[in-house]
């Protein structure tokens, strides 16, 4: 017989084994004797009742098989785990049980409580707390056809979210799966927990992505980084993470070979699971609001760990007043190569940094984009051996980025675009101040950086985020 | 069968009819939104001489940012004020 959800346990005694476990087979005898109702995880036939679907283990919370129960009028009163004489008479009331077995032996794990079961188990038969509407997928339909078809896509296939995996999701976090992570634009939608494991799943992330994930929605959802606006615009950026801390390093984040680039799961899948909430939550679809005109590779999937060993500089976010772990939220706009292989001293380096900075955007405007300066190792060395922090590199860049206005104007160089005439004679910074970031990563080899564009900055457009990244 | 969990944010917005669009403007209340993207003010500034050469009644309203919505009180004032808005998305 098997465990059904409106079955009432019987009065009396009621047993739950399985036929894996020693002490299971060593209390058999007993277990007939005594005429309890007898139920298996793992062989059907053992006794007259079958659990192997778990789903009495489960609703009855064993964590240790055998587990002996008394019940009185359907409810428990008493219960023992594993075998002991002197218990098992107490909670029977009968005398000189099993007088051939030993005084006692420790029972084993119940199937119930299987890592590699218990989503599964909670998924079907728990209150399992999961608010999301659940879409029911017809047999003859491709699981991933099928979501595709539904829009919830980013383009690439998604692992489909079932509830088992969504739960397993929110193992990564303390927070409660009803909890409001962030209001999503462009709909203004309240954001749970939930949602955001359902996607997270979707992404490919582990569930110690989690936190990173929610820290970087937090961020993203803030007012300063403006993400309707960044979501809508006909300009290139998306959001961009750069990650901070210990957490970067044991969830097995890259920032170093090919630190932009493919092949990391943990700097892929975060990445692509806040562009997946800005889609499915948030309601943010290019052709719809989403108006790119071109848009970036980094749309898909922008995240990496900033490298903090053998840095020059601080870590980013603590030099932004949050250290520890933490995300970094940018709008950035795809990499442009910095190449400078022959450069020995940090004031020829930085000269090289500044010409490319120059062109952010255009090179005749200034004050118009943010950028966040990627400074690989070989390059890093050169301002670590020669004392430069962050702060005198960003200071000497924007001595060199101070620009002479009758050169940027409209029409100057042959070139239309430019400041308007009103500004001529005046020396404008490149940068807004604040808005020239730098960062260290990549591999150990290779005389080269990279700049990534930023989008329309300050109060009139975005400004970076950096967040704390919570459990 | 295979169960997913929706992961869409589940709103179902209300659909609401648009208003009627009026035969003439003459004699109406126009807005024209400038969303401070660069040279709008050049379309807005024709427009509003347009429209005033056919008797209509123009207020120029102006957004603090192109990279933000408007904000409601500017939005309920636009209502409040205008039977018809044209809003400027120049660069």
């Amino acid at each position: 017989m098997r465990y059904g959800p409106a079955m009432r346990l019987p009065d009396g005694l009621v047993a739950v084994v399985k036929r894996e476990c020693p002490t299971c087979v060593l209390v058999e005898p007993v277990l007939r004797e005594l005429g309890a109702e007898v139920w298996c995880q793992d062989d059907a036939g053992w006794f007259d009742h079958d659990d192997t679907e778990l789903e009495l283990s489960y609703r009855l919370g064993i964590e240790t098989v055998p587990t002996l129960i008394r019940v009185e009028d359907g409810e428990e009163t008493a219960r023992v785990v594993g075998w002991s004489r002197e218990q098992w008479e107490d909670l029977t009331k009968v005398e000189c049980l099993g007088a051939d077995l030993p005084e006692h032996r420790p029972g084993c794990g119940s199937l119930s409580v299987d890592p590699f079961r218990i989503d599964a188990l909670e998924a079907r038969f728990g209150g399992s707390g999961l608010g999301s509407h659940r879409v029911e997928l017809a047999d003859l339909e491709d699981e991933h056809e099928a979501i595709f078809d539904r829009g919830w896509t980013d383009g690439l296939p998604v692992v489909p979210p079932t509830p088992e995996r969504v739960l397993r999701m929110l193992r990564g976090t303390t927070r409660a799966p009803d909890e409001v992570v962030a209001v999503v634009p462009p709909d203004l939608v309240e954001c749970t927990v939930e949602k955001v494991a359902v996607n997270a799943v979707m992404a490919g992330c582990l569930p110690e992505h989690l936190p990173v994930v929610l820290a970087a929605l937090e961020a993203a959802c803030t007012e300063e980084f403006a993400l309707h606006g960044l979501l809508a615009t006909t300009y290139f950026s998306g959001p961009m993470i750069v990650v901070n801390g210990p957490v970067a390093r044991r969830i097995g984040m890259n920032s170093g070979v090919n630190a932009l680039g493919q092949g990391n799961r943990a700097n892929a899948t975060i990445g692509r699971a806040l562009q997946l909430v800005v889609r499915n939550v948030g309601g943010g679809r290019p052709g719809q609001i989403d108006r790119a005109t071109l848009g970036n590779p980094g749309k898909l999937t922008f995240c990496f760990a900033e490298r903090e060993e053998g840095s020059p500089f601080a870590p980013l976010a603590a030099d932004r007043g949050v250290p520890g772990n933490a995300v970094t939220l940018f709008a950035g706009s795809g990499v442009q190569p910095v190449v400078d292989q022959l450069s020995r001293t940090p004031e020829s380096l930085a000269r090289s940094f500044a010409a490319c900075l120059r062109v952010n955007g255009h090179p005749k405007l200034p004050l118009s984009f943010d950028a966040v300066l990627v400074v690989s190792p070989e390059h890093g060395r050169v301002f670590r051996e020669a004392g430069w922090d962050r702060a005198r590199l960003v200071a000497e860049l924007e001595a060199l980025l101070l620009l002479d206005a009758d050169e940027l104007l409209r029409g100057a160089g042959g070139i239309t675009e430019g400041v308007p005439e009103a500004l001529a004679g005046r020396q404008l910074p490149k940068f807004r101040s604040g808005g020239l970031l730098v960062v260290h990563a990549g591999g150990d080899a290779g005389l080269f950086s990279a700049v990534v564009g930023g989008w329309v900055s300050g109060p009139t457009g975005s400004s970076p985020v950096t967040r704390e990244v919570r459990a | 069968m295979r169960t997913v969990l929706d992961p869409t944010g589940e709103q179902q917005a209300a659909a609401r009819d648009l208003l009627p669009r009026p035969a003439s403007l003459r004699g109406r209340t126009v807005g024209l939104l400038d969303i401070s993207k660069p040279r709008g003010d050049v379309v807005l500034d024709r427009l509003a001489e347009l429209l005033a050469a056919d008797g209509v009644v123009v207020r120029r309203y102006r957004k603090p940012t192109f990279t933000r919505t408007a904000p409601v009180d500017l939005r309920h004032e636009i209502a409040e004020q205008c039977e018809v808005v044209i809003e400027a998305l120049a660069d």
